[in-house]
């Protein structure tokens, strides 16, 4: 047993990037994976609609934890291939994100009204014109204040990187409080990272949430 | 490639049932305690004094904003050090209904505030007591106006309890990782332990539907 020291706290700083890369990574991977299934969501094909509803549903209805294992251990084990760990990571937490953006942005595709695709056809633009200029600029506005709110989950949710090894920041937190025997200090202040990271961006997608009912 | 072989974990299916109680039986400790939280604690957001509404606000603020799995660790490594040793499952329990609650409290303010403060103005002219108002007047439309955020919060609660298999609580997932272990079949038993959350979760969500369907029949336009 030892004193908990400047060094620990700073073990505990320098495995914030790694919290912040897993997340920019979902998103970069995620995000486009969403937006293609919330569009298919939409489509006009019935098979393809059940089909992007069905992948939305099962991802949804699975624990964060089982599919991190089902994808960092089971498909690799399955296919009998190695894969990287950061690679399987991401890839779970893409899926994850893809499902619950997806779900979101197929929500505000929705809630803009059928007369805005009707006005924009009597316009003369064209199904993908009707869809950038006028039905997506007002989903995009309607789904932000949900988004910014999964982004939120989305932080807290890849502390669970940490039951794989993956050594982000709550995996610091684990490491170090085994070293120093002191859970309270290293806990709190871990807490504290991640609330100071969570509290804002939950502030402004209260504020968007609050103008755009306001507008309205 | 290796070929699907569930036969070995059907052979801990005792596992799997003892894991899936717990399983439920924290989900439904959570809700309720959950619920009960919420309750109060939008009630003492709504009526109460200020600090005490500071301290509401800070409570949810915190729990929103700190991962589930902190939380937990914190309820269950830390607590002993200030002299309360608390079972796996308890801690869990703890944890778990603290971590609803702060949802709950958000779900439970938001219905009471979706209900136009004209119609409680309107039960009050009726000469209905306050109970009375509470009881026909907001309760019904509330509930109906939330029922839909508190059935997708209590399928993430549930998908969350997961979690506690990271305390050792011997819950559905604990009893997923125990028979990987003992077979190395992480496919095929990650997918049936995704499959059996999936399966409850699309339970819990048409159980929801059709107690919205049922306890809600009022025709309503709005």
């Amino acid at each position: 047993m030892r004193e908990l020291s400047f060094p620990d706290i700073a073990s505990l700083l320098q495995a914030l990037p790694w919290t912040v890369l897993l997340v920019v990574l979902a998103l970069m991977v995620g995000a486009p994976l969403g937006l293609g299934l919330a569009t298919l969501r939409t489509s006009r094909f019935a098979p393809l609609r059940w089909l992007a509803a069905a992948l939305l549903q099962s991802v949804q209805g699975v624990p964060l934890l089982g599919l991190l294992m089902f994808v960092y251990f089971g498909i690799p084990v399955f296919l009998g291939i190695e894969v990287p760990a950061l690679v399987a990571v991401t890839a779970a937490f893409a899926i994850y994100t893809a499902a619950f953006l997806g779900e979101i942005w197929f929500g505000g595709i929705r809630a803009v009204k059928h007369e805005q695709w009707e006005a924009a056809a009597c316009l003369g633009l064209s199904q993908w014109q009707q869809f950038r200029h006028i039905v997506a600029p007002q989903a995009l506005a309607m789904s932000l204040p949900p988004t910014v709110g999964f982004l939120v989950q989305l932080i807290k949710g890849t502390s669970l990187a940490s039951v794989l090894g993956f050594v982000e920041l709550a995996r610091a937190g684990q490491i170090v409080s085994a070293a120093t025997f002191q859970p309270l200090i290293v806990y709190s202040f871990v807490a504290l990272i991640y609330f100071a990271i969570c509290l804002p961006l939950t502030r402004w997608g209260r504020n968007l949430e609050r103008r755009l009912h306001g507008a309205r | 490639m290796q070929s699907l072989n569930f036969n070995q974990i059907w052979r801990y299916q005792d596992h799997l049932i003892e894991g899936l109680i717990t399983t439920l039986q924290l989900t439904a400790i959570s809700t309720v305690v959950g619920v009960a939280i919420g309750v109060l604690a939008a009630m003492v957001l709504r009526y109460g004094a200020a600090p005490f509404r500071v301290a509401v606000a800070g409570y949810v603020g915190l729990f929103r904003n700190t991962p589930s799995l902190i939380q937990l660790f914190v309820v269950f490594f830390v607590l002993p050090d200030l002299g309360l040793k608390l079972p796996s499952f308890v801690a869990a329990s703890v944890a778990l209904s603290l971590y609803f609650g702060a949802y709950a409290t958000e779900i439970v303010r938001a219905g009471l505030d979706s209900v136009p403060r004209s119609q409680v103005e309107a039960g009050q002219c009726l000469g209905l007591t306050r109970w009375q108002v509470y009881r026909h007047v907001i309760m019904p439309p509330a509930l109906y106006n939330v029922l839909p955020s508190f059935s997708s919060q209590f399928a993430l609660l549930l998908l969350g309890t997961s979690l506690a298999s990271q305390i050792s609580v011997e819950d559905l997932f604990h009893a997923g990782s125990f028979i990987e272990s003992r077979t190395y079949r992480s496919f095929e038993v990650y997918a049936v332990i995704c499959a059996i959350y999936l399966a409850l979760v699309l339970v819990s969500k048409a159980v929801f539907a059709l107690l919205g369907r049922l306890a809600f029949n009022w025709p309503m336009r709005r």
